[in-house]
């Protein structure tokens, strides 16, 4: 598409087409007390192609990252291998720059790739369906609420207190707009128990599995409170650890959602990620988002197109589940290689190292004097109590080029000693071993 | 040019009536289900609910288009097209037979004649 200027005259001709004086005035409703004045923002000059750059540089420079440290920070991203496969095709420019690639004439190729995402992630969480992708596994978890909250007819949404707190932020900040209510279910010992506080006007409950802490909810009963409810069972479940775990459908969840990074995406400063969203097929007309289905044209060939579309906001604004218009295509297009890549063979055993890992990680940590928090059983993340202000050691250990975790004393009262340690399958017993004596030496 | 049957009653959304006794069956029009095209999916409410006239009561989904169905009159619903599941497209090609979508113990029958016969929305359609 080419790039069409508009001279002064051609912008007087289509404000007088259209009955305006000026483009100001197409901004009327808009307060004037809300608008940004003129000159106010503070933006310095243009600078050329090379100045930019090394501006970029220099601030990126200013960045911990995992290339530099060796890292054990997980909550939610997590260092996990890119095959290098992935880069150069996500890299096409019929992927890369293709802008609402959904036209079936135009784009067999991107919606084939999505309708397989599709079928990789209901077959990875073991659910029906699955949508072209949300924006981040938060806002799945989110649209996940509003979609239970809108079948069920009900007001509130039960979610354990070890889903991750940035989540339920987003939940809370989502459900503040529709009026509905968000209420906690406590823990003990690092695991969901306090379902005897979920009531009949439940609209769904959820839980994070493995949870926030890395402990191995029990879904049976996650799943025996909400039927008793009549609520809907939303699980937030980590790709790859269901090449391990009994996917949560086998647990018979209603919506499982999750964030696709660890499926061979860069933990990027936090972005972009990718939303995953599953359900059971008696949702299909409730799922937000958009949904690639499979046909025939008129000879008999298979192809590929956007269907379910009357479920969306383009269509049906005040009916829709979801405002949502838009999917995150090429990182979906990034976990699609990934999954291909690996295949069921290579996702296990990337699981399997990564509970090697953790496993012995915790025998040399807590041998170099820190103490687990929790008792239960975990996949890749684990909390220590260090016994002393877990932010103090994290930044010892950064000095030391490891970084070692997320002290949890900001999201959880009274765990200001703690810290939440995460192991990938790319981290070796050498460097475990150096953070296990670094550690030592910090904590004695 | 669609059919208009004389025995029914009919609302200016395109739904249609049809009285047995105590008994309305409501469906929609075949000037409606022509407008939408193949219809895919029929969403209906469930017998026991009460509905008063003008209320939403389910939604015909077209490959095109969604569609809210309103009732014409009030009652309580009795009975849903179960059919309707598996064989959405009954509603295209018998929409007065069993293309039904709900049956209502009808409350009040004086609502009847705020509705249209068949020659005024013959005229609405036409």
């Amino acid at each position: 598409m080419p790039y069409i200027p508009h001279t002064p005259e051609d912008e007087k001709e289509m404000l007088a087409t259209i009955g305006v004086d000026s483009i100001e005035d197409l901004f009327r409703e808009i307060p004037a007390e809300l608008r940004v004045k003129p000159g106010s923002l503070d933006i310095p000059n243009s600078l050329s192609e090379d100045q930019l750059y090394q501006k970029m540089v220099g601030l990126a420079r200013q960045n911990l990252d995992a290339t530099k440290l060796e890292w054990y920070l997980g909550a939610g991203l997590y260092d996990r291998h890119i095959p290098a496969v992935i880069a150069p095709l996500i890299s096409r420019g019929e992927y890369l720059t293709s802008y609402t690639p959904y036209q079936p004439e135009m784009s067999q190729g991107y919606l084939q790739a999505i309708y397989e995402f599709q079928s990789m992630i209901a077959e990875v969480y073991d659910m029906d369906a699955a949508n072209a992708s949300m924006y981040d596994g938060a806002t799945s978890l989110a649209e996940a609420c509003l979609m239970a909250c809108a079948h069920t007819g009900r007001k509130k949404v039960y979610v354990s207190e070890a889903v991750h707190p940035s989540y339920r932020q987003v939940v809370e900040t989502y459900l503040w707009a529709t009026e509905d209510e968000v209420a906690t279910i406590d823990t003990t010992d690092g695991v969901t128990t306090g379902y005897a506080a979920v009531a009949d006007d439940a609209g769904c409950v959820v839980v994070q599995y493995p949870n926030f802490f890395g402990a191995i909810e029990d879904l049976a009963e996650a799943r025996r409170v909400a039927t008793a409810n009549g609520a809907l069972l939303v699980v937030v479940a980590d790709p790859v650890a269901m090449a391990l775990l009994p996917p949560p459908g086998q647990f018979g969840a209603d919506v499982v959602v999750g964030e696709g990074q660890p499926l061979g995406v860069a933990m990027g400063f936090g972005g972009p990620l990718v939303g995953l969203y599953a359900c059971k097929s008696d949702y299909m007309r409730r799922l937000p988002g958009r949904i690639v289905g499979r046909t025939h044209d008129h000879s008999g060939r298979s192809a590929f197109t956007m269907t379910l579309r009357t479920r969306e906001q383009d269509i049906r604004r005040e009916k829709a589940t979801s405002n949502i218009c838009t999917n995150e295509a090429l990182m979906a297009l990034a976990n699609t290689i990934y999954l291909s890549a690996l295949g069921k063979n290579g996702l296990k055993s990337v699981a399997t190292s990564t509970v090697n890992n953790t496993q012995y990680a915790m025998q040399v940590l807590t041998a170099a004097g820190a103490k687990l928090k929790f008792s239960g059983r975990v996949f890749g993340e684990f909390v220590l109590d260090l016994g002393r202000d877990a932010t103090a050691v994290q930044s010892k250990l950064i000095d030391a080029g490891i970084m070692p975790g997320l002290p949890l004393g900001p999201y959880y009262s009274g765990m200001d000693n703690c810290m939440l340690v995460a192991l990938t399958e790319v981290r070796t017993k050498a460097q475990i071993d150096r953070f296990a004596a670094e550690l030592k030496k910090v904590l004695s | 040019m669609s059919s208009v049957p004389a025995d029914l009653k009919y609302t200016k959304s395109h739904e249609w009536v049809r009285v047995e006794g105590d008994v309305a069956t409501i469906g929609i029009t075949d000037h409606a289900q022509s407008e939408l095209g193949d219809v895919v999916f029929v969403e209906l409410p469930s017998a026991g609910r009460s509905l008063s006239a003008g209320d939403t009561f389910g939604s015909v989904e077209s490959v095109k288009t969604v569609s809210d169905v309103y009732a014409p009159i009030g009652g309580e619903v009795t009975e849903a097209n179960e059919t309707l599941g598996a064989q959405s497209e009954l509603v295209n090609t018998d929409p007065y037979g069993q293309g039904w979508l709900i049956k209502v113990k009808v409350s009040d029958a004086s609502q009847l004649d705020a509705l249209m016969d068949a020659a005024a929305y013959g005229g609405v359609i036409a």
